[in-house]
């Protein structure tokens, strides 16, 4: 077949900015089939294959692409699920600049490959034409307890699943999914999606018990009691960190967590239809240049408000966000206050935010590390007239099932101490992986540990 | 599906359930709350688990009727089920073996979160004076359950209905300065009640311990939704409570942010009962 040697991605179809930022439907419309075989002309089929050792997964990428620009998109598929069990989320959500495409030799004269994006169109291809995925798994009889179900919990049972264990995954919330669910918006990705996923495991026979608090309910030592041979602790980085600055505790001030997890989870965009209320802010600002600012940006705005901020205390260039979710923030309307940073939220005598004063940065002499440290300008205090602020500078792990397993060993900062790639904890028969051990991450990394750790429970459980 | 087992209307706005739910009950010690949800649309609602069975697996809530999500709960009868309903959440109450004299107060529907507080401290031998106050004697809940669980038992009303006006702040400065003595004064209910009670034992340097009902989604910490300022740091209510040293709690911080979502809750009830009523025209 023909290569194609355009030097840009086939264009991904868009809603208009000024459309999609007042409603939560999805803003990557996907590919059709003429533009998926277009894309995947463009890949060279290279011998070394540099694109793979930048996936966390090492997704066959020059593999599925060849049967993807064969128009075999089943196929395709088939071979990316051999080593992602969510293509349809990661080829959404991954940060593909820095990983997979980021290694692309399409990129040194132009853009790298859409990998990612011809990843969700088989993903979606395969979903929309009724993809049945073989269930015939022998059982072994051994039991496993998953505890989490973001994504590296959802890999990890999986992994086990199909090689026969009888998989239980407990889960704290009423829906499973963890920040696919509650934090990454709808339309980014779409929750239809994430339950799809989950009904998919659901056939290999894993079970999902919601509302279980583990630490509270059941703990580690009673779930081993309970004839659970090994267990995986995958419960993510929940802990919304704040400031500390003065008026954080105003009416309108909201952790990103809270603020997205009313309006994903709870569905408070749909107040009052759906009973969780969420009040509709003229102008807010979001502290944080990660994702979780930029998607707590976008809902804000789709809300309805006039004006939308992100603060930011270093330059664009050091922003963790997505480029894709900064370049559609800015088309959105959301305004960037770079090498700002906050100092105080400021109230009205009722107690609810009026503003938020924020003091300009520079960047200094470059610190221990080599990076140029911002430091503040004095004297270029100024307040930004907002009614909301928003929280956005990271989580960390929550300490509830620590603070009930005391053998499980933790770092200063919270994280579970696990050895790679095994997750192998300071407990015999349990394991962990994904942001409860390195910190907040990447949906990619959470599931490659959710693998990873499969591997490792089912080599432990085999020789026992 | 976590059904409904039980249910007994205890007052004009108060309602009693019992709800079959083994793990929680399992688990659940007095201080504990659950959150349920009714239905796919629900919110997420925190209640105190006010009793539980460990051998039945049942927990008990009971609840004053206060907005959408209650008002749709009491519309739900024993053999109905709840789609969610998750616990025990928060801290149990941590009583200090030394205390000897404790006066437990309720303030209205607080009276049903510090029943099971009475209960445990009256069955681990301690005196226990409970203070139960209303607005008037119609509005009176528990007190069978409250006499049977203490030592000594006061309810006053502000109206003077039930032959005993006055406020549980009087009852309780009543006791102190007749010399009762207590080493701990546990209070519960509205955060201006409590806020009163805990500046008279400031005065007479009592510990005092009252339970935060601040706004919650998740209560598992996940949010901050629910952070209250105690001793000059933020704590989330969820987790690191719902009890604490009423002498360090800010009080007024935590009335404010109770507001927070007045206008919003007003409409969704308005909503609920125009529904209900657009159904009983039609039918
Ligand atoms: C708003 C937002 C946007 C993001 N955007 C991106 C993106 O674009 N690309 C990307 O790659 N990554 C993104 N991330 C990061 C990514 O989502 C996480 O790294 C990933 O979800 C971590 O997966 P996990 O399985 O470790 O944990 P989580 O997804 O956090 O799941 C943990 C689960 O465990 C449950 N749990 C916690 N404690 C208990 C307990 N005691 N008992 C039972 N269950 C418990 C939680 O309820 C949750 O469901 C984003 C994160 C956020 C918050
Ligand atoms: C730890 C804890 C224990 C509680 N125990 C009990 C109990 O045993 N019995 C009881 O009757 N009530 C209890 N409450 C209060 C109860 O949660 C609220 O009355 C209930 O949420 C009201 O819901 P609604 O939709 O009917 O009313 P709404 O009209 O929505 O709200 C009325 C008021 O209730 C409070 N409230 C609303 N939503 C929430 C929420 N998600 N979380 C917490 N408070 C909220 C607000 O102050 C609000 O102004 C407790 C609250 C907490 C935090
Ligand atoms: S899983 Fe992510 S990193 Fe790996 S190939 Fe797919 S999009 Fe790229
Ligand atoms: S590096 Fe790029 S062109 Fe080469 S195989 Fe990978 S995707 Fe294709
Ligand atoms: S309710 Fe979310 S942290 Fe307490
Ligand atoms: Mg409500």
């Amino acid at each position: 077949m023909a290569k194609n040697m355009a030097k840009e991605k086939v264009k991904m179809p868009e809603l208009d900015p000024n459309v999609r930022n007042k409603n939560f439907e999805e803003v990557a419309q996907g590919y059709t089939e003429a533009m998926a075989l277009e894309e995947a002309a463009r890949c060279l089929n290279c011998k070394n294959k540099p694109c793979v050792s930048g996936c966390p997964v090492n997704v066959r990428i020059p593999e599925f692409i060849e049967k993807a620009a064969a128009g075999d998109f089943i196929g395709a598929y088939e071979i990316i699920k051999t080593t992602n069990a969510l293509p349809a989320v990661c080829g959404r959500v991954c940060p593909q600049e820095t990983q997979c495409e980021q290694k692309c030799v399409r990129g040194i004269k132009g853009e790298p490959v859409g990998i990612g994006r011809l990843e969700r169109f088989c993903a979606d291809y395969a979903m929309q034409h009724g993809y049945k995925q073989n269930t015939d798994v022998t059982k072994n009889g051994k039991k496993v307890a998953i505890v989490g179900s973001g994504p590296a919990g959802l890999s990890c049972a999986g992994t086990l699943a199909r090689m026969g264990y009888d998989v239980t995954i407990f889960e704290a919330f009423h829906v499973a999914g963890g920040v696919l669910q509650y934090g990454i918006p709808q339309f980014r990705l779409p929750k239809e999606l994430v339950k799809a996923e989950i009904d998919g495991l659901k056939e290999l026979g894993v079970k999902i018990e919601t509302n279980m608090v583990i630490g509270k309910v059941d703990t580690i030592d009673e779930l081993k009691e309970m004839g659970y041979e090994a267990i995986f602790i995958g419960t993510g980085a929940g802990l919304p960190k704040f400031m500390g600055i003065p008026g954080e505790n105003l009416n309108g001030v909201y952790s990103a967590n809270e603020f997205l997890t009313r309006i994903n989870l709870m569905k408070a965009y749909k107040f009052p239809e759906f009973d969780t209320p969420m009040k509709h802010y003229k102008k807010v600002a979001v502290i944080g240049g990660g994702n979780v600012a930029m998607d707590a940006a976008r809902c804000a705005k789709r809300l309805g408000a006039e004006k939308v901020y992100i603060v930011y205390r270093r330059g664009e260039e050091e922003m963790p966000a997505r480029n894709e979710e900064i370049h559609h923030a800015k088309e959105e309307g959301i305004e960037f206050h770079l090498l700002t940073a906050p100092l105080e939220v400021v109230g009205d005598e009722n107690g609810w935010v009026t503003g938020l004063k924020n003091i300009k940065m520079e960047l200094g002499e470059p610190d221990a590390s080599g990076r140029r440290r911002p430091v503040q300008i004095p004297g270029s205090e100024y307040i930004m007239d907002v009614d909301a602020v928003v929280v956005a500078i990271g989580q960390s792990p929550n300490p509830l099932i620590k603070s009930v397993t005391p053998d499980l060993k933790t770092q200063p900062w919270g994280g579970i101490v696990a050895e790679e790639p095994s997750g192998k904890t300071s407990i015999e028969g349990v394991y962990a992986g994904g942001d409860a051990v390195t910190g907040a991450a990447t949906v990619i990394l959470a599931m490659g540990a959710g693998k990873n750790a499969a591997a490792a429970i089912d080599e432990y459980l085999q020789n026992k | 599906m976590y059904r409904i087992l039980e249910k007994k209307v205890l007052g004009p706005q108060v309602t009693k359930m019992v709800i079959d739910a083994p793990a929680v009950a399992k688990k659940a010690e007095p201080g504990q709350f659950i959150i349920f949800r009714i239905d796919e649309k629900g919110e997420r609602v925190p209640l105190t688990i006010a009793d539980y069975d460990r051998e039945a697996g049942t927990v008990t809530i009971i609840f004053q009727i206060v907005g959408k999500t209650t008002t749709q709960l009491n519309e739900l009868n024993a053999g109905d089920s709840l789609l969610d309903f998750v616990g025990p959440l928060g801290t149990a109450s941590h009583f200090d073996e030394n205390v000897k004299k404790v006066a437990v107060i309720g303030g209205g529907l607080g009276t049903a979160i510090a029943y099971p507080q009475a209960k445990k401290l009256f069955h681990m031998g301690k005196e226990v004076d409970a203070i139960i106050g209303f607005r008037n004697k119609d509005l009176i809940i528990l007190e069978d359950e409250m006499r049977q669980n203490s030592t000594n038992l006061f309810v006053v009303t502000d109206d003077g209905s039930n032959g005993n006006q006055g406020f549980v702040t009087d009852a309780l400065k009543k006791q102190i300065e007749a010399g009762a003595n207590y080493d701990l004064v546990i209070a519960i209910g509205p955060l201006i009640m409590m806020k009163f009670v805990c500046q008279l034992t400031k005065q007479y340097g009592i510990k005092t311990i009252v339970s935060m009902n601040p706004v919650m989604i998740d209560g598992t910490g996940m949010c901050g939704g629910c952070r209250v300022t105690v001793g000059g740091k933020t704590k989330f209510a969820c987790v690191d409570g719902p009890d604490f040293d009423g002498h360090e709690v800010d009080f007024d911080e935590a009335m404010r942010r109770q507001q927070m979502y007045k206008t919003e809750e007003a409409e969704s009830l308005r909503d609920h009962k125009c529904r209900l009523e657009g159904m009983a025209n039609n039918g």
